[in-house]
C-alpha cells in the first residue's frame, strides 16, 4: 500500500472580495514509503498550494474543497483539530520556503526545538531541559550544524544555517514524509547545493518519502528519482526522474527543459515559454497549456485531456497520447 | 530633448545603432571596507583591489557566490556607496567624489535593474507613472511629452499593446512583466551605462530566456553599454562577452565568457560551474538542448 494516495484533490482560494481562484485541481496520486520525488513547475502552478494540502497546513483563503488525501491508510482530508494534530508525530511534515520567516525571531534556536517537541510529546515522555537539549543537539547534527547554534537567534544565523534549522526542527517528529516547498530558492548557488545534498543523505539514511518543491526543474532532476510537472494547478506529467529527458513528454515539460542548457557548450541557446499560465478564476475550457502549445490541435482546446499513461509514467496530453499509440502500433505490426 | 525622444523609437531589432558617445567605465584600484560598530572594531573588506574598465557597448558579468562583494560594487558604480580607496571614473567624472547635484547628473547615464521586481515598484503607481517619472525629471519633459514617451518604451520593452499595460499597478502584473516595467524606467532616461543586478533570478526560468533576450536586443539597438551580476553562469554566458568572477571581494579569474567557462582556471570558478542545475547532466543523458530530438 502506497503511503500517500490522494484522489480528487481540489484547492481554492476564496478570497473576500473577488472571484475564487482553483488553485489545485483533480490530483491524484500516490507515494510510495521512502520515494523521492518531485514537484516542479512556474509560479502560481499550484504546487505550494498542492504541497500545503497534502501537509493539511493550509490556511485561509485557501481552502480543500474536495479530496481524499489517504496518509497511511486515514484520510487525513476529513480529520481536524486535535486528531489532526496527533497524526504529525510520526506523520508528515513541511519545510517552508525561505527559512528566515518560518522561525520566530525572539526566541533562541534551542527554544523552538522546545515548543515542537513538547507539543507533540508522547504521554510519559522526557521533555524536560537537559532531554530536549540533547534530542535538539542531535537533529542539529543531523543537518550538519554545530550544537552551538541551539543558543542562538535566527538572524545570527546565514540563510543557509537558518534552512538547515528549518529541516531539523521538520525531522524532530520523525516524520514519514516531508514537504520540502522550494527549500533552496532564496540561497546562492554553492549553498543551495550543500542543502540539497544534506537533504538527498538525510532522505537516504532515514528512509522517509520526500516531496521536493521547486520551480528549478535542474534541481529537482538532480535530486529525486521521480518528477511530477504541474500546470495550472493540474499535474500533467509524472514520470522517474531518469526517463525526463528523454523520450516522448509533455509538450510543457520538453519547453521547461529547453529553457536550461550548460553554459560550457560551444553553442548556448536559451528557449523561452511564450505567453503566460492562464487566470485560475476562470473556467478552463480545453488544456490549460494549449494557447502557449506548440503542437495544439481543435481537440486541445475542447477537452481537457486526462492524465493517462504514457512512457515509462503519466502525461495529460491528446498529441503525445496519440502520437504514443501509433508508435505502440507501428511496432506491433512489425 | 528631442533628440532622445528620437532614439527611444528607431531601437528596432535587428537595426544596429552606431554607439553614441557613451563613455567607458573604469575601475582602478576600488576597495570598500566596512567597519563594525560597537566594541573589537572588527572591519569587513567587501571589495578588495578590484580594476577593469567596461568599453563603450561592451557587455560585462560579474558573477560569485553571496558575499562575494558584486552587489556592493554595483552601490558604489552607482554612486550609493563611495569607495574606502580607489577611483570609479564614468568618462572624466568620478563617481566615488560625487554629492547631490552630480549624482543626478551621473544617474541620467548609469541606470539600475535590481533583482527584486516585486519590491523595486511603488505598488500605488501604474506601469506607465513609473516611466515617465525619470522622463520628467531627467529629460525635462511635460508630462504628456513623458506619457507618450512611456508608452513607446513600454512596446519597447514588450509589453504590448501599451495602452493595455500603462494603466496596470504592480500586483496586475507578473514578475516577468514587471521586470520589464523596470527595465523600460531604466531606459527611459537614455542612458549609456545599465547595471543590472540578478535582473532574472526571482523570476521563472521559462521567463528568464525573455528577459535576457531584451536586454541583448537593447545593447545592440541602442549601443547601451551592461554590467550583469549574477551568480548564474548560464545567463551569465547568454547575455555577456566577458565575466569577473569575484570571491570575497577579489577578483579571481577574468577574461572572455565563453573561454573562462569552457577553460576555468580557478577553483572557484569550477566550484560555481559545478552548482549550476543541469537537468541533462543529472540524467545522464550528456545531450545539449538544441540537439534533443523533439516533434
Amino acid at each position: 500500500m502506497a503511503l500517500l494516495e490522494c484522489r480528487g484533490v481540489n484547492v481554492a482560494y476564496e478570497p473576500a472580495r473577488g472571484q475564487r481562484i482553483w488553485a489545485v485541481r483533480d490530483v491524484d496520486l500516490a507515494l510510495e514509503q521512502g520515494e523521492f520525488v518531485g514537484l516542479v513547475g512556474e509560479s502560481g502552478s499550484g504546487k505550494t498550494t498542492l504541497g500545503h494540502a497534502l501537509t493539511r497546513m493550509l490556511r485561509p483563503p485557501a481552502r480543500l474543497e474536495s479530496g481524499v488525501i489517504a496518509f497511511d491508510g486515514v484520510d487525513i482530508a476529513s480529520l481536524h483539530g486535535e486528531q489532526l494534530r496527533r497524526r504529525r508525530r510520526n506523520g508528515f511534515a513541511l519545510v517552508l520556503q525561505s527559512g528566515m520567516n518560518a522561525l520566530n525571531p525572539v526566541r533562541t534556536i534551542g527554544h523552538q526545538f522546545g515548543d515542537v517537541l513538547k507539543a507533540h510529546a508522547w504521554r510519559g515522555e522526557d521533555v524536560g531541559a537537559h532531554a530536549i537539549r540533547l534530542r535538539a543537539a542531535g537533529l542539529l547534527a543531523a543537518v550538519r550544524l554545530e550544537p552551538d547554534v541551539l543558543g542562538r537567534y535566527p538572524h545570527e544565523l546565514s540563510g543557509g544555517m537558518r534552512q538547515r534549522v528549518s529541516i531539523a526542527l521538520a525531522l524532530a517528529l520523525e516524520p514519514r514524509m516531508i514537504v520540502f516547498d522550494e527549500p533552496t530558492t532564496a540561497l546562492d548557488v554553492i549553498v543551495q547545493q550543500a542543502v540539497i545534498q544534506t537533504i538527498k543523505d538525510l532522505q537516504r539514511d532515514r528512509g522517509f518519502t520526500a516531496v521536493l518543491i521547486s520551480h528549478d526543474l535542474g534541481v529537482v532532476l538532480e535530486a529525486t528519482d521521480r518528477v511530477m510537472v504541474m500546470y495550472a494547478g493540474r499535474i500533467v506529467e509524472d514520470q522517474p526522474a531518469s526517463a525526463l529527458v528523454r523520450g516522448l513528454h509533455h509538450p510543457y515539460t520538453e519547453a521547461l527543459l529547453d529553457c536550461y542548457a550548460d553554459p560550457r557548450a560551444d553553442v548556448v541557446e536559451l528557449g523561452g515559454i511564450p505567453g503566460y499560465p492562464p487566470d485560475l478564476s476562470l473556467p478552463q475550457a480545453g488544456c490549460s497549456f494549449a494557447p502557449r502549445c506548440p503542437l495544439a490541435e481543435d481537440i486541445c482546446r475542447a477537452q481537457d485531456p486526462p492524465l493517462s499513461p504514457l512512457g515509462r509514467g503519466r502525461a495529460a496530453c491528446h498529441v503525445r497520447a496519440r502520437a504514443a499509440t501509433i508508435g505502440e502500433e507501428v511496432g506491433s505490426a512489425r | 530633448m528631442p533628440a532622445d525622444l528620437g532614439s527611444a523609437t528607431n531601437g528596432q531589432a535587428g537595426q544596429a545603432v552606431p554607439v553614441r558617445g557613451v563613455p567607458a567605465l573604469t575601475l582602478s584600484r576600488v576597495s570598500k571596507v566596512y567597519r563594525a560598530r560597537g566594541e573589537g572594531r572588527r572591519t569587513v573588506t567587501a571589495v578588495d583591489d578590484v580594476s577593469f574598465t567596461i568599453e563603450p557597448g561592451a557587455a560585462i558579468g560579474l558573477v560569485g557566490a553571496s558575499g562575494s562583494g558584486k552587489s556592493t560594487l554595483a552601490s558604489m558604480i552607482t554612486g550609493s556607496e563611495r569607495p574606502t580607496a580607489g577611483t570609479i571614473t564614468f568618462g572624466d567624472v568620478s563617481i566615488g567624489r560625487l554629492r547631490a547635484g552630480g549624482l543626478r547628473r551621473i544617474h541620467r547615464q548609469v541606470q539600475m535593474v535590481f533583482q527584486d521586481p516585486y519590491g523595486a515598484l511603488n505598488p500605488l503607481h501604474t506601469a506607465e507613472y513609473t516611466v515617465m517619472r525619470p522622463c520628467q525629471n531627467f529629460l525635462a519633459m511635460s508630462a504628456s511629452q513623458a506619457r507618450d514617451r512611456a508608452r513607446e518604451l513600454l512596446e519597447i520593452v514588450g509589453l504590448t499593446p501599451a495602452s493595455q499595460f500603462a494603466v496596470k499597478l504592480p500586483h496586475q502584473l507578473s514578475g516577468g512583466q514587471r521586470q520589464r516595467v523596470l527595465i523600460a524606467r531604466a531606459l527611459a532616461c537614455d542612458p549609456g551605462l545599465i547595471v543590472a543586478d540578478e535582473p532574472v533570478s526571482m523570476l521563472d526560468v521559462s521567463l528568464r530566456a525573455g528577459v535576457l533576450t531584451l536586454l541583448s536586443e537593447l545593447r545592440r539597438d541602442r549601443g547601451l553599454s551592461l554590467l550583469y551580476i549574477t551568480h548564474d553562469l548560464l545567463s551569465a554566458r547568454v547575455i555577456t562577452d566577458q565575466i569577473l568572477v569575484l570571491n570575497h571581494g577579489r577578483v579571481v579569474e577574468e577574461g572572455p565568457t565563453r573561454q573562462v567557462l569552457q577553460h576555468p582556471q580557478h577553483d572557484y570558478t569550477m566550484q560555481l560551474l559545478d552548482a549550476v542545475a543541469n537537468p541533462f547532466a543529472a540524467a545522464g543523458a550528456d545531450i545539449p538542448t538544441t540537439d534533443r530530438g523533439r516533434k
